[in-house]
């Protein structure tokens, strides 16, 4: 939660995206997509369903190969064949939608995975800094539950402390409240919240348009793999240019999403 | 084995019933609860009683068509023969100790060898390319080659070769066949639980930055192997009685031992013996498999949500 990680210059990007391009068999997922992310700030990726912003999300964490275009983190491009790809995971969080905990390990073992794993950190240390952060988050009982008893958000709680622990320079947040149950939202979005106000630099993939407004810095339309309309939330969301973004907004509105 | 599921399910829901009987919130149980709970034992009551008794009567008639049977009486003596059965017994339990020693060992070999089968055909990228096929290729064969055919070629094909320094032993022969057969089906059952882990979990585990043969170690092959339990025990199960195989090659096993009698005898009983000894051996670990496979199916009843 605090941002470790000094190699930033002043107000480099953190992530930049470049004529992003990404096909799956031969439909375009993503074209030309340009995305720069700011360090410490909030960028959220709205679109109906299958508009690309998953693969994006997945593509910056080299999940997916992309078919052409550049990705750079912190400066250095990370879709040169020749970076480390491990490496680079290591420096971005990634929570997911269906919270993807390893059901037959503890909360703790959960989270201190790749801290003792990847970063070799000690056990003891590793499980301390663990601690520290679910009792942050209120899950200070559940160290020592499996993921199967948790609730839904407790388990996405779990997750963003999983993504925290190993101190992430960017956290990418792929629809992480999509899964839940209305009343268990709150709770996880509020978690979000406290991150930005600590200064981590995110991407979420959202449908909560509401919260998009309230915390993004920056909010990208996606529409059939192109960033139809980028700004800050007031623009997007007060004064949409584009018909599509206008449509798109209505028809949330009209669903009583925003 | 449906028969046990059932049983047990039916004792965890009467189970249940009762724990929130007695939840102390002052509930009584109504008339209509006692009331059906009363028609429900005497329905049971009604079944078992019918269970016995259609039992009875096809013991009975199994055992009236078997003895009227015009063969009977010699087959009695060739077959059932108290005088051999004793006589038998105890030569055939001083070689079912090689049997089990079989098992123990060629298990131990089996689970490791189809773990590394298992891992090589999974494993990704070009430079792996020699190892997949050879895996692959390793699986199709000795899983379509009769087991007996293996052992034939093996225990008696080696020595035939008359190699310098490779053993004749006929058990270490036979074990060796027992192991290459098997090796195969517990490397599919492995091969089949990794790919059953959702792949989800290994971009969970790559995201956080873990190698992928870290993402194998620590997250998919414990879940993987997890799920292969009541598999992988059924295959240990089978193996435990072909290790009666080996007496082809003139080891002195337990199907070896009654062999010996019968050829000296004449008198087939020491089969029987044999053969209910293997029986009698493997349902401790038949019920064992049963047991660990309700166990899992109730944990996963309740984990719901992977």
């Amino acid at each position: 939660m605090s941002t470790p990680e000094t190699t930033t210059v002043g107000d480099a990007p953190v992530l930049r995206m470049e004529s992003v391009r990404k096909t799956f068999g031969g439909s375009v997922v993503l074209r030309d997509v340009d995305l720069e992310v700011a360090p410490h700030t909030v960028t959220a990726l709205i679109g109906a369903s299958g508009s690309g912003k998953s693969t994006l999300l997945r593509c910056a964490n080299l999940l997916e190969e992309i078919d052409d275009g550049a990705i750079w983190l912190d400066g250095e491009e990370i879709t040169d064949p020749r970076v480390d790809q491990d490496a680079v995971r290591r420096r971005i969080g990634v929570v997911f939608q269906a919270y993807n905990l390893f059901p037959h390990m503890t909360v703790l073992d959960n989270v201190t995975l790749a801290p003792r794993r990847v970063h070799g950190v000690s056990r003891a240390e590793a499980e301390e800094r663990a601690r520290e952060l679910l009792e942050r988050l209120g899950l200070g009982g559940k160290a020592d539950a499996y993921p199967d008893r948790l609730s839904g958000g407790q388990q996405q709680r779990v997750a963003i402390v999983r993504a925290l622990a190993v101190r992430p320079r960017l956290l990418l947040l792929d629809e992480i409240t999509a899964a839940l149950d209305p009343e268990l939202v709150g709770e996880v979005l509020e978690v979000v919240r406290d991150l930005k106000d600590q200064g981590m630099t995110m991407v979420l993939a959202t449908h909560e348009m509401g919260f998009a407004r309230d915390v993004a810095d920056q909010v990208c339309f996606l529409d059939g793999g192109v960033v139809l309309e980028r700004g800050t939330a007031e623009q997007v969301f007060g004064d949409p240019r584009q018909e599509r973004t206008r449509r798109f907004l209505r028809r949330i509105v009209e669903a009583g999403r925003l | 084995m449906t028969v046990t599921k059932d049983e047990s399910a039916r004792e965890g829901a009467d189970g249940e019933g009762d724990m929130a009987g007695g939840a102390d919130d002052g509930y009584v149980p109504s008339e209509r609860r006692l009331a059906r709970e009363r028609y429900r034992r005497a329905r049971a009551r009604r079944a078992t009683a019918l269970a016995s008794l259609s039992t009875l009567v096809t013991a009975a008639v199994l055992y009236l068509v078997v003895v009227n049977a015009p063969g009977w009486p010699r087959t009695k003596e060739t077959f059932f023969s108290a005088h051999y059965a004793r006589e038998a017994f105890w030569k055939v339990l001083e070689g079912l100790w090689l049997n089990v020693r079989l098992l123990l060992i060629c298990g131990a070999a089996v689970l490791v060898l189809g773990m590394l089968i298992a891992v090589a055909r999974t494993l990704r990228g070009p430079v792996f390319f020699p190892l997949r096929v050879l895996a692959a290729a390793y699986t199709d064969f000795f899983r379509g080659l009769p087991l007996i055919i293996n052992l034939m070629i093996v225990v008696l094909g080696v020595p035939a070769l008359r190699l310098q320094g490779v053993t004749v032993d006929p058990v270490v022969l036979g074990g060796t066949a027992l192991t290459l057969t098997y090796s195969a089906y517990v490397a599919e059952v492995f091969r089949a639980g990794i790919e059953s882990v959702h792949p989800s979990q290994r971009a969970a585990a790559r995201s956080l930055g873990l190698t992928s043969r870290q993402a194998l170690r620590h997250v998919v092959l414990p879940q993987a192997v997890r799920r292969q339990v009541p598999p992988l025990l059924n295959d240990l199960v089978s193996l435990q009685k072909d290790t009666g195989l080996v007496s082809i090659g003139g080891a002195v096993d337990a199907v070896r031992a009654a062999d010996i009698i019968v050829g000296r005898s004449l008198n087939y009983t020491p089969y029987i013996v044999a053969g209910l000894v293997f029986v009698a051996l493997t349902i401790p670990m038949t019920r064992f498999t049963d047991w660990v496979t309700a166990r899992m199916d109730r944990r996963q009843a309740q984990g719901g949500s992977l």
